[in-house]
Protein backbone atom coordinates (compact mmCIF):
# COMPACT_ATOMS: atom_id res chain seq x y z
CA UNK A 1 0.00 0.00 0.00
CA UNK A 2 2.78 2.36 0.55
CA UNK A 3 3.42 3.06 -3.06
CA UNK A 4 -0.33 4.19 -3.59
CA UNK A 5 -0.71 7.50 -4.07
CA UNK A 6 -2.17 9.23 -1.07
CA UNK A 7 -5.69 10.02 -1.92
CA UNK A 8 -6.33 6.73 -3.86
CA UNK A 9 -5.49 5.36 0.00
CA UNK A 10 -7.12 7.57 1.06
CA UNK A 11 -10.59 6.58 -0.80
CA UNK A 12 -9.59 2.64 -0.21
CA UNK A 13 -10.04 3.23 3.48
CA UNK A 14 -13.29 5.23 2.88
CA UNK A 15 -15.05 3.12 0.46
CA UNK A 16 -16.77 -0.18 2.35
CA UNK A 17 -15.39 -3.97 1.09
CA UNK A 18 -17.92 -5.10 -1.54
CA UNK A 19 -20.07 -2.10 -2.02
CA UNK A 20 -21.12 -0.68 -5.77
CA UNK A 21 -19.28 1.80 -6.49
CA UNK A 22 -18.82 4.19 -9.88
CA UNK A 23 -15.89 6.00 -10.71
CA UNK A 24 -16.43 9.02 -13.07
CA UNK A 25 -13.08 10.41 -14.73
CA UNK A 26 -11.53 7.14 -14.24
CA UNK A 27 -8.39 7.66 -16.50
CA UNK A 28 -6.41 4.29 -17.13
CA UNK A 29 -8.61 2.32 -14.17
CA UNK A 30 -5.61 2.89 -11.60
CA UNK A 31 -8.07 3.14 -8.82
CA UNK A 32 -10.84 1.21 -9.64
CA UNK A 33 -8.56 -1.24 -10.23
CA UNK A 34 -6.80 -1.35 -7.09
CA UNK A 35 -11.08 -0.89 -5.54
CA UNK A 36 -11.99 -3.93 -7.48
CA UNK A 37 -9.25 -6.43 -6.94
CA UNK A 38 -8.00 -5.11 -3.04
CA UNK A 39 -11.44 -3.91 -1.51
CA UNK A 40 -13.37 -6.44 -3.83
CA UNK A 41 -16.21 -3.49 -4.76
CA UNK A 42 -18.29 -4.06 -7.57
CA UNK A 43 -16.82 -1.46 -9.77
CA UNK A 44 -17.65 0.68 -13.03
CA UNK A 45 -16.30 3.70 -14.07
CA UNK A 46 -17.23 6.78 -16.54
CA UNK A 47 -13.85 8.52 -18.77
CA UNK A 48 -13.77 10.95 -21.61
CA UNK A 49 -10.46 9.77 -22.99
CA UNK A 50 -10.95 6.67 -25.74
CA UNK A 51 -7.27 5.70 -24.59
CA UNK A 52 -8.75 5.64 -21.29
CA UNK A 53 -11.52 3.32 -21.63
CA UNK A 54 -8.90 1.17 -24.08
CA UNK A 55 -6.52 0.78 -21.02
CA UNK A 56 -9.52 -0.33 -18.83
CA UNK A 57 -10.90 -2.44 -20.64
CA UNK A 58 -7.80 -3.97 -21.17
CA UNK A 59 -7.37 -4.36 -17.36
CA UNK A 60 -10.99 -6.20 -17.81
CA UNK A 61 -12.89 -3.08 -15.72
CA UNK A 62 -16.39 -1.99 -16.94
CA UNK A 63 -16.00 1.22 -18.38
CA UNK A 64 -17.91 3.26 -20.63
CA UNK A 65 -16.89 6.49 -22.53
CA UNK A 66 -18.58 9.29 -21.14
CA UNK A 67 -18.85 12.46 -20.33
CA UNK A 68 -19.63 13.74 -16.37
CA UNK A 69 -21.23 17.02 -17.68
CA UNK A 70 -23.75 14.62 -19.58
CA UNK A 71 -23.83 11.38 -18.92
CA UNK A 72 -24.66 11.24 -14.90
CA UNK A 73 -28.39 11.71 -15.97
CA UNK A 74 -29.13 8.59 -17.21
CA UNK A 75 -28.46 6.56 -14.05
CA UNK A 76 -31.03 5.42 -11.72
CA UNK A 77 -31.16 7.18 -8.54
CA UNK A 78 -29.10 5.16 -5.54
CA UNK A 79 -27.93 2.62 -8.08
CA UNK A 80 -24.29 2.84 -6.37
CA UNK A 81 -22.97 3.05 -2.83
CA UNK A 82 -19.89 5.31 -3.97
CA UNK A 83 -19.67 7.51 -6.62
CA UNK A 84 -16.20 8.81 -6.79
CA UNK A 85 -14.96 12.32 -8.20
CA UNK A 86 -11.14 12.32 -8.16
CA UNK A 87 -9.74 15.56 -9.60
CA UNK A 88 -12.48 16.35 -11.68
CA UNK A 89 -14.88 18.41 -10.28
CA UNK A 90 -12.97 21.58 -10.75
CA UNK A 91 -12.92 20.92 -14.72
CA UNK A 92 -16.53 20.18 -15.34
CA UNK A 93 -18.80 22.59 -17.69
CA UNK A 94 -21.51 22.49 -14.69
CA UNK A 95 -19.97 21.63 -11.13
CA UNK A 96 -23.54 21.95 -9.68
CA UNK A 97 -25.31 20.05 -12.06
CA UNK A 98 -21.84 17.12 -11.90
CA UNK A 99 -22.46 16.94 -7.86
CA UNK A 100 -26.15 17.34 -7.87
CA UNK A 101 -26.23 14.30 -9.89
CA UNK A 102 -23.34 12.29 -7.97
CA UNK A 103 -25.40 12.87 -4.69
CA UNK A 104 -28.81 11.30 -6.81
CA UNK A 105 -26.83 7.92 -8.23
CA UNK A 106 -24.58 7.30 -5.38
CA UNK A 107 -25.60 6.98 -1.57
CA UNK A 108 -22.28 8.54 -1.32
CA UNK A 109 -19.54 10.38 -2.50
CA UNK A 110 -16.11 10.91 -2.67
CA UNK A 111 -15.13 14.37 -4.38
CA UNK A 112 -11.32 15.61 -4.51
CA UNK A 113 -10.38 18.84 -5.37
CA UNK A 114 -7.32 21.14 -5.50
CA UNK A 115 -8.16 24.14 -2.79
CA UNK A 116 -7.38 27.55 -4.66
CA UNK A 117 -7.47 29.07 -1.01
CA UNK A 118 -3.71 27.56 -0.18
CA UNK A 119 -1.46 29.60 1.38
CA UNK A 120 1.09 28.89 -1.57
CA UNK A 121 -1.42 29.63 -4.23
CA UNK A 122 -2.71 32.68 -2.61
CA UNK A 123 1.04 33.80 -2.26
CA UNK A 124 1.95 32.95 -5.59
CA UNK A 125 -0.73 35.31 -6.99
CA UNK A 126 -0.37 38.11 -4.17
CA UNK A 127 3.64 38.45 -4.57
CA UNK A 128 3.65 37.65 -9.20
CA UNK A 129 0.02 39.41 -9.57
CA UNK A 130 -0.39 36.57 -12.37
CA UNK A 131 -2.42 33.17 -12.19
CA UNK A 132 -1.04 31.01 -9.15
CA UNK A 133 0.96 27.72 -11.26
CA UNK A 134 2.12 25.23 -8.32
CA UNK A 135 2.18 21.31 -7.34
CA UNK A 136 -1.48 20.89 -7.03
CA UNK A 137 -2.30 23.33 -10.18
CA UNK A 138 1.13 23.06 -13.02
CA UNK A 139 -0.72 24.20 -15.90
CA UNK A 140 -0.86 27.85 -16.34
CA UNK A 141 -4.06 29.47 -17.27
CA UNK A 142 -4.24 28.88 -21.01
CA UNK A 143 -3.70 25.38 -20.93
CA UNK A 144 -5.31 24.29 -17.92
CA UNK A 145 -8.50 22.23 -17.71
CA UNK A 146 -9.56 23.50 -14.37
CA UNK A 147 -12.08 26.07 -15.27
CA UNK A 148 -14.10 26.13 -12.04
CA UNK A 149 -11.55 26.15 -9.42
CA UNK A 150 -12.58 26.83 -5.63
CA UNK A 151 -11.56 27.12 -2.31
CA UNK A 152 -11.87 24.82 0.39
CA UNK A 153 -14.28 27.38 2.10
CA UNK A 154 -16.08 27.71 -1.45
CA UNK A 155 -16.49 24.15 -1.01
CA UNK A 156 -17.68 23.89 2.16
CA UNK A 157 -20.41 26.66 1.56
CA UNK A 158 -21.38 24.61 -1.52
CA UNK A 159 -22.49 21.85 0.31
CA UNK A 160 -24.40 23.88 2.96
CA UNK A 161 -26.11 24.91 0.03
CA UNK A 162 -26.79 21.80 -1.75
CA UNK A 163 -27.77 20.12 1.77
CA UNK A 164 -25.04 17.83 1.55
CA UNK A 165 -23.45 16.55 5.16
CA UNK A 166 -19.57 15.73 4.81
CA UNK A 167 -19.23 13.10 6.85
CA UNK A 168 -15.67 13.10 6.49
CA UNK A 169 -12.13 15.13 4.81
CA UNK A 170 -8.95 15.08 4.73
CA UNK A 171 -6.29 17.31 3.42
CA UNK A 172 -3.51 15.64 0.92
CA UNK A 173 -0.16 16.68 -0.34
CA UNK A 174 2.42 15.29 -2.57
CA UNK A 175 3.29 12.13 -1.80
CA UNK A 176 2.85 12.50 2.00
CA UNK A 177 -0.29 10.69 3.75
CA UNK A 178 -3.43 12.47 3.87
CA UNK A 179 -4.41 13.71 7.45
CA UNK A 180 -8.33 14.08 8.98
CA UNK A 181 -9.01 17.63 9.12
CA UNK A 182 -12.48 20.22 9.98
CA UNK A 183 -12.64 21.58 6.75
CA UNK A 184 -14.30 24.59 8.40
CA UNK A 185 -11.46 24.17 11.33
CA UNK A 186 -9.48 27.54 11.70
CA UNK A 187 -6.69 27.34 8.83
CA UNK A 188 -7.73 24.79 6.76
CA UNK A 189 -8.10 26.44 4.15
CA UNK A 190 -4.52 27.91 4.04
CA UNK A 191 -3.28 24.45 4.86
CA UNK A 192 -5.18 21.94 2.76
CA UNK A 193 -3.03 21.56 -0.84
CA UNK A 194 -5.92 19.35 -1.49
CA UNK A 195 -8.74 17.97 -0.13
CA UNK A 196 -11.02 14.86 -0.40
CA UNK A 197 -14.47 15.23 0.62
CA UNK A 198 -16.92 12.11 1.85
CA UNK A 199 -20.44 13.61 1.27
CA UNK A 200 -23.81 12.11 1.62
CA UNK A 201 -27.38 13.76 1.80
CA UNK A 202 -28.09 15.64 4.58
CA UNK B 1 -7.84 -28.61 -21.31
CA UNK B 2 -8.55 -30.33 -24.67
CA UNK B 3 -6.20 -31.28 -26.63
CA UNK B 4 -4.68 -30.29 -30.17
CA UNK B 5 -7.57 -32.67 -31.77
CA UNK B 6 -10.14 -30.83 -30.21
CA UNK B 7 -8.96 -27.26 -30.52
CA UNK B 8 -8.61 -27.53 -34.45
CA UNK B 9 -12.21 -29.21 -34.40
CA UNK B 10 -14.19 -27.65 -37.11
CA UNK B 11 -17.94 -28.53 -37.60
CA UNK B 12 -21.20 -27.46 -38.66
CA UNK B 13 -24.15 -28.48 -40.98
CA UNK B 14 -27.75 -27.66 -41.81
CA UNK B 15 -30.34 -28.34 -38.83
CA UNK B 16 -34.25 -29.36 -39.68
CA UNK B 17 -36.94 -28.33 -37.59
CA UNK B 18 -39.79 -29.99 -37.37
CA UNK B 19 -42.31 -27.38 -35.99
CA UNK B 20 -43.09 -24.08 -37.48
CA UNK B 21 -41.12 -20.98 -36.00
CA UNK B 22 -43.52 -18.13 -35.22
CA UNK B 23 -42.95 -14.67 -36.17
CA UNK B 24 -43.35 -11.80 -35.24
CA UNK B 25 -46.08 -10.83 -37.87
CA UNK B 26 -48.35 -13.12 -36.54
CA UNK B 27 -47.58 -16.06 -39.53
CA UNK B 28 -45.57 -19.00 -38.77
CA UNK B 29 -42.73 -20.37 -41.14
CA UNK B 30 -42.97 -24.31 -41.77
CA UNK B 31 -39.73 -26.29 -43.01
CA UNK B 32 -36.96 -23.69 -41.02
CA UNK B 33 -33.29 -25.33 -41.47
CA UNK B 34 -30.61 -23.66 -39.99
CA UNK B 35 -27.05 -23.70 -41.84
CA UNK B 36 -24.24 -23.20 -39.21
CA UNK B 37 -20.41 -23.75 -38.62
CA UNK B 38 -18.91 -24.22 -34.94
CA UNK B 39 -15.08 -23.72 -34.18
CA UNK B 40 -13.47 -25.46 -30.77
CA UNK B 41 -14.89 -27.62 -28.39
CA UNK B 42 -18.49 -27.56 -26.19
CA UNK B 43 -16.72 -27.64 -22.57
CA UNK B 44 -18.32 -30.45 -20.50
CA UNK B 45 -19.59 -28.17 -18.48
CA UNK B 46 -20.96 -26.39 -21.70
CA UNK B 47 -20.56 -23.19 -20.38
CA UNK B 48 -17.86 -21.86 -22.87
CA UNK B 49 -19.73 -21.16 -26.20
CA UNK B 50 -19.93 -17.92 -28.06
CA UNK B 51 -22.70 -16.94 -30.48
CA UNK B 52 -21.04 -14.50 -33.28
CA UNK B 53 -24.21 -13.35 -35.33
CA UNK B 54 -22.90 -11.43 -38.76
CA UNK B 55 -24.24 -8.74 -40.52
CA UNK B 56 -26.35 -8.01 -43.91
CA UNK B 57 -24.81 -9.61 -46.94
CA UNK B 58 -22.51 -12.18 -44.59
CA UNK B 59 -22.83 -15.21 -43.58
CA UNK B 60 -21.74 -17.93 -41.03
CA UNK B 61 -18.46 -18.31 -42.48
CA UNK B 62 -16.62 -16.52 -39.80
CA UNK B 63 -13.08 -18.56 -40.54
CA UNK B 64 -11.40 -19.89 -43.48
CA UNK B 65 -11.93 -20.07 -47.25
CA UNK B 66 -15.56 -19.31 -48.56
CA UNK B 67 -17.30 -22.31 -50.35
CA UNK B 68 -18.45 -19.62 -53.14
CA UNK B 69 -15.94 -16.80 -53.58
CA UNK B 70 -12.70 -19.01 -52.03
CA UNK B 71 -11.97 -15.66 -50.13
CA UNK B 72 -11.09 -15.52 -46.14
CA UNK B 73 -13.97 -15.91 -43.63
CA UNK B 74 -15.05 -12.39 -42.52
CA UNK B 75 -13.52 -12.31 -39.04
CA UNK B 76 -10.15 -14.08 -39.23
CA UNK B 77 -8.60 -11.38 -37.05
CA UNK B 78 -11.00 -11.46 -34.37
CA UNK B 79 -11.77 -15.45 -34.53
CA UNK B 80 -9.05 -17.66 -34.13
CA UNK B 81 -6.11 -19.25 -31.88
CA UNK B 82 -4.62 -16.69 -29.90
CA UNK B 83 -7.02 -14.21 -31.17
CA UNK B 84 -10.14 -12.48 -28.89
CA UNK B 85 -12.33 -15.13 -29.60
CA UNK B 86 -10.27 -18.19 -29.58
CA UNK B 87 -11.34 -21.55 -30.11
CA UNK B 88 -9.02 -23.03 -28.15
CA UNK B 89 -11.50 -21.56 -25.22
CA UNK B 90 -14.54 -20.70 -26.66
CA UNK B 91 -17.19 -23.12 -28.61
CA UNK B 92 -17.72 -20.21 -30.91
CA UNK B 93 -21.05 -20.80 -33.40
CA UNK B 94 -22.19 -18.49 -36.46
CA UNK B 95 -25.28 -19.40 -37.92
CA UNK B 96 -26.84 -18.02 -41.46
CA UNK B 97 -29.39 -15.51 -40.71
CA UNK B 98 -32.95 -16.91 -41.33
CA UNK B 99 -33.98 -15.46 -44.67
CA UNK B 100 -30.51 -15.57 -46.10
CA UNK B 101 -29.40 -17.32 -48.72
CA UNK B 102 -26.03 -19.42 -47.88
CA UNK B 103 -28.53 -22.62 -46.63
CA UNK B 104 -30.51 -21.35 -43.88
CA UNK B 105 -34.41 -21.25 -45.02
CA UNK B 106 -35.13 -18.28 -46.98
CA UNK B 107 -36.69 -16.91 -49.96
CA UNK B 108 -34.56 -18.70 -52.42
CA UNK B 109 -35.64 -21.96 -50.31
CA UNK B 110 -38.34 -24.38 -51.63
CA UNK B 111 -41.39 -23.66 -50.07
CA UNK B 112 -42.26 -27.68 -48.89
CA UNK B 113 -46.15 -26.57 -49.43
CA UNK B 114 -45.46 -25.99 -53.24
CA UNK B 115 -42.00 -27.20 -53.96
CA UNK B 116 -41.96 -23.97 -55.61
CA UNK B 117 -39.25 -21.63 -54.41
CA UNK B 118 -40.66 -18.95 -52.12
CA UNK B 119 -40.07 -15.96 -53.68
CA UNK B 120 -42.37 -12.85 -52.47
CA UNK B 121 -44.71 -15.84 -50.88
CA UNK B 122 -41.44 -16.29 -48.06
CA UNK B 123 -43.28 -14.46 -45.35
CA UNK B 124 -41.73 -10.99 -43.90
CA UNK B 125 -39.35 -11.62 -41.21
CA UNK B 126 -37.83 -9.35 -38.33
CA UNK B 127 -34.58 -9.79 -36.33
CA UNK B 128 -36.83 -10.69 -33.14
CA UNK B 129 -37.58 -14.04 -35.78
CA UNK B 130 -33.71 -14.20 -36.55
CA UNK B 131 -32.86 -14.56 -33.25
CA UNK B 132 -35.62 -17.03 -32.44
CA UNK B 133 -34.74 -19.18 -34.95
CA UNK B 134 -30.98 -19.00 -33.33
CA UNK B 135 -32.23 -19.84 -30.04
CA UNK B 136 -33.60 -23.15 -30.91
CA UNK B 137 -30.18 -23.83 -32.78
CA UNK B 138 -28.64 -23.01 -29.68
CA UNK B 139 -30.68 -24.96 -27.64
CA UNK B 140 -30.43 -28.19 -30.43
CA UNK B 141 -26.57 -27.69 -29.84
CA UNK B 142 -27.60 -28.58 -25.62
CA UNK B 143 -26.54 -25.17 -24.50
CA UNK B 144 -28.98 -23.52 -21.98
CA UNK B 145 -26.90 -20.49 -21.63
CA UNK B 146 -24.44 -18.99 -24.22
CA UNK B 147 -21.33 -17.39 -22.67
CA UNK B 148 -21.67 -14.53 -24.89
CA UNK B 149 -23.51 -13.04 -27.97
CA UNK B 150 -21.47 -11.09 -30.13
CA UNK B 151 -21.90 -9.09 -33.41
CA UNK B 152 -21.48 -6.23 -35.60
CA UNK B 153 -23.76 -3.83 -37.76
CA UNK B 154 -26.98 -6.38 -38.03
CA UNK B 155 -24.92 -9.10 -35.82
CA UNK B 156 -24.86 -6.13 -33.04
CA UNK B 157 -29.00 -6.14 -33.43
CA UNK B 158 -29.40 -9.74 -32.88
CA UNK B 159 -27.23 -9.64 -29.56
CA UNK B 160 -29.50 -6.96 -28.47
CA UNK B 161 -32.31 -8.40 -29.23
CA UNK B 162 -30.59 -11.61 -27.72
CA UNK B 163 -30.35 -9.15 -24.40
CA UNK B 164 -33.98 -8.11 -24.75
CA UNK B 165 -35.74 -11.71 -25.79
CA UNK B 166 -33.89 -13.91 -23.90
CA UNK B 167 -31.67 -12.45 -20.90
CA UNK B 168 -31.66 -15.42 -18.88
CA UNK B 169 -30.08 -17.49 -21.90
CA UNK B 170 -26.58 -15.26 -22.28
CA UNK B 171 -23.93 -13.90 -19.76
CA UNK B 172 -22.39 -11.15 -22.14
CA UNK B 173 -23.28 -9.22 -24.86
CA UNK B 174 -21.24 -7.49 -27.31
CA UNK B 175 -22.75 -4.44 -30.05
CA UNK B 176 -20.35 -3.43 -32.11
CA UNK B 177 -21.37 -0.76 -34.78
CA UNK B 178 -25.41 -1.20 -34.48
CA UNK B 179 -28.33 0.53 -33.67
CA UNK B 180 -31.57 -0.38 -31.38
CA UNK B 181 -33.44 0.95 -34.01
CA UNK B 182 -33.30 1.70 -37.72
CA UNK B 183 -32.93 5.70 -38.49
CA UNK B 184 -35.32 7.70 -41.42
CA UNK B 185 -31.30 7.50 -43.86
CA UNK B 186 -31.22 3.94 -42.76
CA UNK B 187 -34.50 3.15 -44.18
CA UNK B 188 -34.14 5.32 -47.22
CA UNK B 189 -31.10 3.39 -48.52
CA UNK B 190 -32.43 0.63 -47.92
CA UNK B 191 -35.51 1.64 -49.93
CA UNK B 192 -32.80 2.56 -53.02
CA UNK B 193 -31.21 -0.90 -52.76
CA UNK B 194 -34.93 -2.47 -52.56
CA UNK B 195 -35.80 -0.49 -55.63
CA UNK B 196 -33.23 -1.09 -58.02
CA UNK B 197 -33.77 -4.32 -57.32
CA UNK B 198 -37.64 -4.37 -58.20
CA UNK B 199 -36.94 -2.01 -61.15
CA UNK B 200 -34.67 -4.86 -62.69
CA UNK B 201 -37.26 -6.45 -65.29
CA UNK B 202 -35.08 -10.15 -64.40
CA UNK B 203 -36.34 -9.88 -61.01
CA UNK B 204 -40.48 -10.77 -62.42
CA UNK B 205 -41.70 -9.78 -59.04
CA UNK B 206 -39.64 -11.97 -57.00
CA UNK B 207 -40.25 -14.99 -59.46
CA UNK B 208 -37.33 -14.95 -61.33
CA UNK B 209 -35.65 -18.32 -59.91
CA UNK B 210 -38.90 -19.72 -61.52
CA UNK B 211 -38.22 -18.07 -64.68
CA UNK B 212 -34.68 -19.29 -65.06
CA UNK B 213 -33.04 -15.63 -64.67
CA UNK B 214 -31.76 -13.55 -62.34
CA UNK B 215 -31.96 -9.54 -61.73
CA UNK B 216 -28.32 -8.91 -61.76
CA UNK B 217 -28.42 -5.51 -62.71
CA UNK B 218 -30.48 -4.48 -59.86
CA UNK B 219 -29.10 -6.16 -57.30
CA UNK B 220 -25.12 -4.92 -58.05
CA UNK B 221 -26.89 -1.26 -58.04
CA UNK B 222 -28.01 -2.47 -54.48
CA UNK B 223 -24.83 -3.38 -53.57
CA UNK B 224 -22.91 -0.17 -55.17
CA UNK B 225 -25.33 2.43 -53.40
CA UNK B 226 -24.85 -0.34 -49.66
CA UNK B 227 -21.31 0.11 -50.07
CA UNK B 228 -20.53 3.49 -50.24
CA UNK B 229 -22.45 3.73 -46.54
CA UNK B 230 -20.16 0.87 -45.12
CA UNK B 231 -17.31 3.38 -46.22
CA UNK B 232 -16.51 7.01 -45.30
CA UNK B 233 -15.96 10.33 -47.19
CA UNK B 234 -12.14 10.23 -45.77
CA UNK B 235 -11.89 6.24 -47.00
CA UNK B 236 -12.84 6.65 -50.39
CA UNK B 237 -10.74 10.65 -50.93
CA UNK B 238 -7.52 8.44 -49.45
CA UNK B 239 -8.24 5.10 -51.24
CA UNK B 240 -9.24 6.85 -54.70
CA UNK B 241 -9.64 10.53 -54.83
CA UNK B 242 -10.09 11.72 -58.47
CA UNK B 243 -7.56 9.29 -59.72
CA UNK B 244 -8.66 8.15 -63.06
CA UNK B 245 -8.92 4.15 -64.68
CA UNK B 246 -6.85 4.97 -68.11
CA UNK B 247 -4.90 8.57 -69.12
CA UNK B 248 -7.49 11.24 -69.64
CA UNK B 249 -11.41 11.23 -69.80
CA UNK B 250 -13.14 9.34 -71.89
CA UNK B 251 -15.97 11.98 -72.72
CA UNK B 252 -18.81 9.24 -72.32
CA UNK B 253 -19.92 7.17 -69.36
CA UNK B 254 -17.59 4.46 -69.01
CA UNK B 255 -15.98 3.81 -65.78
CA UNK B 256 -13.57 6.84 -66.09
CA UNK B 257 -12.74 7.52 -62.20
CA UNK B 258 -11.21 4.19 -60.21
CA UNK B 259 -14.05 4.89 -57.46
CA UNK B 260 -16.44 4.11 -60.22
CA UNK B 261 -14.91 1.24 -61.40
CA UNK B 262 -14.15 0.08 -57.85
CA UNK B 263 -17.86 0.56 -57.26
CA UNK B 264 -18.94 -1.59 -60.21
CA UNK B 265 -16.74 -4.42 -58.98
CA UNK B 266 -18.31 -4.30 -55.89
CA UNK B 267 -21.49 -4.59 -57.15
CA UNK B 268 -20.26 -7.39 -60.01
CA UNK B 269 -18.60 -9.65 -57.19
CA UNK B 270 -22.14 -9.39 -54.71
CA UNK B 271 -24.39 -11.20 -57.36
CA UNK B 272 -22.60 -13.98 -57.60
CA UNK B 273 -22.71 -14.82 -53.69
CA UNK B 274 -26.27 -12.87 -52.75
CA UNK B 275 -30.24 -13.53 -53.18
CA UNK B 276 -31.95 -10.83 -54.51
CA UNK B 277 -34.36 -11.83 -52.55
CA UNK B 278 -32.51 -12.33 -49.90
CA UNK B 279 -31.24 -8.62 -49.71
CA UNK B 280 -35.12 -7.22 -49.82
CA UNK B 281 -35.98 -9.58 -47.23
CA UNK B 282 -33.15 -8.82 -44.67
CA UNK B 283 -33.34 -5.47 -45.17
CA UNK B 284 -36.77 -5.07 -44.33
CA UNK B 285 -36.04 -6.97 -41.34
CA UNK B 286 -33.42 -4.27 -40.29
CA UNK B 287 -35.73 -1.67 -41.65
CA UNK B 288 -38.60 -2.86 -39.17
CA UNK B 289 -35.51 -3.17 -35.95
CA UNK B 290 -37.03 -0.77 -33.36
CA UNK B 291 -36.31 -2.54 -29.85
CA UNK B 292 -37.88 -0.06 -28.16
CA UNK B 293 -41.19 -0.11 -29.86
CA UNK B 294 -44.31 -1.29 -27.78
CA UNK B 295 -42.13 -0.45 -24.67
CA UNK B 296 -43.97 2.34 -22.64
CA UNK B 297 -40.69 2.90 -20.52
CA UNK B 298 -38.43 3.57 -23.87
CA UNK B 299 -35.40 1.54 -25.23
CA UNK B 300 -34.45 0.77 -21.43
CA UNK B 301 -37.85 -0.76 -20.81
CA UNK B 302 -36.60 -3.52 -23.25
CA UNK B 303 -33.84 -4.01 -21.34
CA UNK B 304 -35.73 -4.58 -17.69
CA UNK B 305 -34.75 -8.28 -17.82
CA UNK B 306 -31.17 -7.72 -18.94
CA UNK B 307 -30.13 -6.21 -15.80
CA UNK B 308 -27.28 -9.50 -15.38
CA UNK B 309 -26.42 -9.17 -18.83
CA UNK B 310 -22.93 -7.93 -19.34
CA UNK B 311 -22.66 -5.41 -22.15
CA UNK B 312 -19.38 -4.11 -24.27
CA UNK B 313 -20.89 -1.49 -26.87
CA UNK B 314 -18.87 -0.16 -29.26
CA UNK B 315 -18.88 2.36 -31.93
CA UNK B 316 -16.31 3.97 -34.56
CA UNK B 317 -15.70 7.76 -34.83
CA UNK B 318 -16.31 7.92 -38.80
CA UNK B 319 -19.34 5.04 -38.66
CA UNK B 320 -22.23 7.46 -40.26
CA UNK B 321 -24.35 4.36 -41.13
CA UNK B 322 -24.99 3.32 -37.12
CA UNK B 323 -23.07 7.03 -35.94
CA UNK B 324 -21.74 6.51 -32.22
CA UNK B 325 -24.78 8.63 -31.15
CA UNK B 326 -26.89 5.51 -31.70
CA UNK B 327 -24.74 3.57 -29.57
CA UNK B 328 -24.67 6.33 -26.64
CA UNK B 329 -28.47 6.00 -26.93
CA UNK B 330 -27.69 2.05 -26.09
CA UNK B 331 -25.49 2.66 -23.10
CA UNK B 332 -27.34 5.60 -21.18
CA UNK B 333 -30.92 2.62 -21.99
CA UNK B 334 -28.84 0.24 -20.63
CA UNK B 335 -26.91 2.33 -17.60
CA UNK B 336 -30.90 3.36 -16.63
CA UNK B 337 -31.66 -0.11 -16.94
CA UNK B 338 -29.21 -0.48 -14.29
CA UNK B 339 -27.05 -3.30 -16.15
CA UNK B 340 -23.30 -3.37 -16.68
CA UNK B 341 -22.22 -1.83 -19.73
CA UNK B 342 -18.67 -0.98 -20.98
CA UNK B 343 -18.61 1.30 -24.07
CA UNK B 344 -16.04 2.78 -25.77
CA UNK B 345 -15.99 4.90 -29.62
CA UNK B 346 -12.80 4.05 -31.67
CA UNK B 347 -11.43 6.25 -33.27
CA UNK B 348 -11.22 5.19 -37.32
CA UNK B 349 -11.54 6.84 -40.53
CA UNK B 350 -12.75 3.74 -42.30
CA UNK B 351 -16.25 4.05 -41.78
CA UNK B 352 -19.24 1.68 -40.69
CA UNK B 353 -16.58 -1.77 -42.43
CA UNK B 354 -13.71 -0.81 -39.62
CA UNK B 355 -15.40 -3.71 -37.51
CA UNK B 356 -14.52 -6.13 -40.15
CA UNK B 357 -10.98 -4.56 -40.65
CA UNK B 358 -7.82 -4.55 -38.48
CA UNK B 359 -8.06 -2.71 -35.77
CA UNK B 360 -5.68 -3.11 -32.60
CA UNK B 361 -7.90 -1.11 -30.82
CA UNK B 362 -10.88 -3.07 -31.05
CA UNK B 363 -8.85 -6.11 -31.12
CA UNK B 364 -7.53 -5.12 -27.45
CA UNK B 365 -11.04 -3.84 -26.00
CA UNK B 366 -13.00 -7.07 -27.10
CA UNK B 367 -9.89 -9.90 -25.80
CA UNK B 368 -10.09 -7.41 -22.39
CA UNK B 369 -13.90 -7.71 -21.97
CA UNK B 370 -13.95 -11.54 -23.16
CA UNK B 371 -11.52 -12.71 -20.73
CA UNK B 372 -12.58 -10.60 -18.14
CA UNK B 373 -16.12 -11.57 -18.28
CA UNK B 374 -14.85 -15.44 -18.67
CA UNK B 375 -13.38 -14.67 -15.13
CA UNK B 376 -16.74 -13.62 -13.71
CA UNK B 377 -18.45 -16.05 -15.49
CA UNK B 378 -16.53 -18.93 -13.73
CA UNK B 379 -16.90 -17.27 -10.59
CA UNK B 380 -19.96 -18.15 -8.11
Amino acid sequence: MSSVRADFAEIMRLVKPGARVLDVGCGSGELLELLVGQSGVDGRGIEISPEGVAACLARGLSVMQGDADRDLDYFPAGAFDYVILSQTLQAVARPRHVLSELMRIGERAIVSLPNFGHWRVRLDLLSGGRMPVTKALPEPWWATANIHLCTLADFTDFCDELGLAIDACAAFAGGRRARAIDPKGAFANLRAEQALFLLRRG
Amino acid sequence: MQGPAAIAEENGGVIAFETPLALDSGGELAGLEIAYRTWGTLNSARSNAILICHALTLDQHVRGAHPLTGKPGWWEGMVGPGLPLDPDRHFIICANAVGGCMGSTGPSSVNPQTGEPWGLSFPVITIGDMVRAQARLVEALGIERLFAVIGGSMGGMQALQWAASYPEKLFAAVVIAAAARHSAQNIAFHEVGRQAIMADPDWREGAYATAGVRPEKGLAVARMAAHITYLSEEALQRKFGRELQRDGLSWGFDADFQVESYLRHQGAAFVDRFDANSYLYITRAMDYFDLAADQAAGLAGAFAGARDVRFFVVSFTSDWLYPSHESQTIVRALNAAGARVSFVEIASGKGHDAFLLDEPVLRAALAGFVDSAALAWRAP
